[in-house]
């Protein structure tokens, strides 16, 4: 299946029955697919005139207890911060798919990671954060939609699944398997109408700074709760010594592992974590890779940005480097055997 | 003993922080009467604005979501799209309508969405402090337009029932004014009649209310109420703009 579809449809099978979204390449095969599937399956698909109204209806829908998602591209996203600001701020659930193409402005449609900053770090105003699953494959991204969908649900908090172009474009076989999660709360605070109890009320704005602060650290407490429980990642030929630790997620990510098995053919340990939740990061395991590693390269589809969380870390325990190509361009093993046996230098 | 007036039940107890003279008050209160006239309380989300009327989910007794700045039609979509069988309206002032938000109302208007947009126009942004809104009037002095509105330089005001209007879809448009009993009473019946058809799940249904603003337009209340007769009245007809569509009535050519 082509990327987009599977995304589409795993995110059916997942209870993602509320859909609303804008076109934009390269994701757009994502919203045809739910056009046919959503009546199919007695879902909403709405094509609305804007990602701002996109965000700000997922705002309404998540409200009203629906699993509500989207997908976009880059620009796109950026449209909708202001509503995952608010989103975020009110505490409601919803999965936004960002199928990243290289910017910044409308740049161009290949595949890019230049979104890690705003995927991570916020992206709207305020002080939040995005749960952020970054899969590798056609088959991880399938996989990881039912778990975007529950601890959305789970921690009431926007889920962001951050894929390139080439996640979305490529086509993979693919199995739709049942997940099972341990049982969510009841959506006692959505606005489903008031019978039999009082009001609820959706709302992100507090006057008073006591309880504005209040917020504030609750949505922080929430994130650190996510760092102590949601950190995912994959190892790649990392269980010996390694003169270089690559750090590299989504289709980054395989290239690394080709240029792994060829520095191997020439002697070079080298050694892959994959970081699959780009927040929270998975700075602990970052380290203790670093530290059996002579160097850390972060290698990357932007000019440099998860290079800093590899940076905050490593510390100044290890030498750190980056290797990126950028607008669209997508590493090649050989490139990347080069960075590493470049920063080796007369090591190796 | 027979009760003959009452708060509505779909009023909470709450005081509100609307400045004396400011006509959010009547328009609240009709809300609620016909809310509890219909009996749709216990199923009806009410959206907030930005502006005055941000704080609007504190004065109803029902579910409310609080929208960003414009966005109320949008998040009113969302809902009414997720949950059909909910009573659904946006309450949005002008500068939330009619200048940031004129995307997702006349959208949300030409999609047919099903709920009700109770907007509010009184010819200025009221929160922020007096500045010039798309409704202002020519030469109308406001913070921003502190010689009087120049036509020339920005334009004449947006009548948005005429602009909606204009769109085949929606089902129910009309302008009504608060500024006396007449008024209030007719106002009352329209907002009803909006409900009604959303209730009977016709199609995209706006009632613009004509309000006055005495403290950013520096008027006395009773002042500010012939300021709006004499200068929106004539700019801003008081009418019926679109009835719903009868069943097999076909109105221009497809």
């Amino acid at each position: 299946m082509k990327g987009n579809e599977a995304i589409a449809e795993s995110a059916i099978r997942a209870g993602g029955l509320c859909y609303f979204g804008y076109p934009i390449t390269p994701q757009s095969e994502i919203a045809e697919y739910l056009a046919h599937r959503m009546p199919e399956v007695g879902g909403v698909f709405l094509q609305i005139e804007s990602e701002v109204a996109v965000a700000n209806c997922l705002y309404g829908a998540a409200g009203a207890g629906a699993r509500a998602w989207t997908s976009s591209s880059s620009p796109g996203i950026s449209l909708m911060m202001e509503g995952v600001s608010y989103i975020a701020a009110s505490e409601l659930p919803c999965v936004i798919v960002n199928i990243v193409r290289c910017g910044p402005g409308l740049g161009g449609i290949l595949p890019s990671q230049g979104d890690y900053f705003q995927a991570v770090k916020g992206g709207g105003h305020g002080d939040y954060r995005c749960l952020v699953l970054a899969p590798s494959s056609v088959q991880e991204a399938v996989d990881l939609m039912p778990l975007a969908f529950d601890r959305a649900d789970r921690y009431r908090n926007p889920v962001m699944v951050i894929g390139d172009g080439m996640i979305g474009q490529m086509m993979e076989p693919v199995e739709f398997k049942e997940q099972e999660f341990p049982p969510l709360p009841s959506k006692d605070w959505a606005t489903t109408g008031c019978k039999g109890r009082m009001p609820n009320v959706i709302n992100s704005l507090y006057l008073d700074p006591v309880i504005e602060e209040k917020l504030n650290f609750k949505l922080s407490a929430k994130y650190e709760e996510m760092k102590k429980n949601e950190v995912r990642f994959e190892e790649y030929r990392t269980e010996r010594e390694l003169d270089c630790l690559l750090v590299a997620y989504g289709t980054t990510a395989r290239v690394c592992k080709t240029a792994i098995q060829r520095l191997d053919e020439g002697g070079i340990r080298a050694g892959l974590l994959r970081p699959i939740t780009l927040f929270p990061f998975p700075e602990e395991k970052v380290y203790e890779l670093a530290q059996r590693s002579g160097l850390v390269i972060s290698v990357e589809m932007s000019t440099g940005q998860m290079l800093e969380d590899v940076r905050l870390a490593v510390g100044k325990t290890k030498p750190v480097y980056f290797y990126g190509r950028a607008g669209g361009m997508v590493p090649s093993p050989e490139e990347v055997q080069g960075a590493v046996k470049s920063h080796l230098g007369g090591n190796k | 003993m027979k009760v003959i007036f009452s708060r509505p039940e779909s009023l909470s107890t709450t005081p509100t922080h609307y400045c004396p003279g400011c006509t959010h008050g009547i328009i609240h209160r009709l809300v609620a009467e016909v809310i509890d006239e219909l009996g749709l309380r216990e199923r009806t989300v009410g959206i907030a604005p930005v502006g005055c009327s941000v704080l609007a989910f504190n004065y109803f007794n029902f579910d409310f979501q609080q929208a960003a700045h414009g966005r109320a039609p949008a998040v009113a979509t969302g809902i009414k799209r997720a949950r059909p069988d909910l009573i659904v309206f946006t309450y949005q002032g002008d500068g939330d309508l009619a200048s940031i938000g004129m995307s997702e109302v006349i959208h949300a208007a030409n999609r047919g969405e099903k709920f009700t947009v109770v907007f509010i126009n009184n010819a200025i942004y009221g929160m922020t402090g007096g500045q010039m809104a798309p409704t202002t009037m020519p030469g109308q002095v406001t913070t921003t337009s502190p010689r009087g509105r120049d036509v020339n330089d920005v334009g004449y005001p947006i009548r948005m029932c005429e602009l909606i209007a204009s769109l085949r879809t929606p089902a129910f448009v009309e302008r009504v004014a608060v500024h006396n009993p007449k008024q209030v009473l007719n106002a009352r019946r329209a907002l009803k009649q909006a409900f009604s058809y959303q209730k009977d799940n016709v199609c995209f249904t706006f009632v613009e209310f004509l309000s006055t603003c005495p403290t950013n337009w520096g008027l006395a209340p009773i002042q500010a109420t012939q300021w709006l007769e004499e200068n929106m009245l004539p700019y801003y007809p008081v009418k019926n703009f679109k009835m719903p569509e009868k069943a097999g009535e076909k109105k221009d050519a497809d």
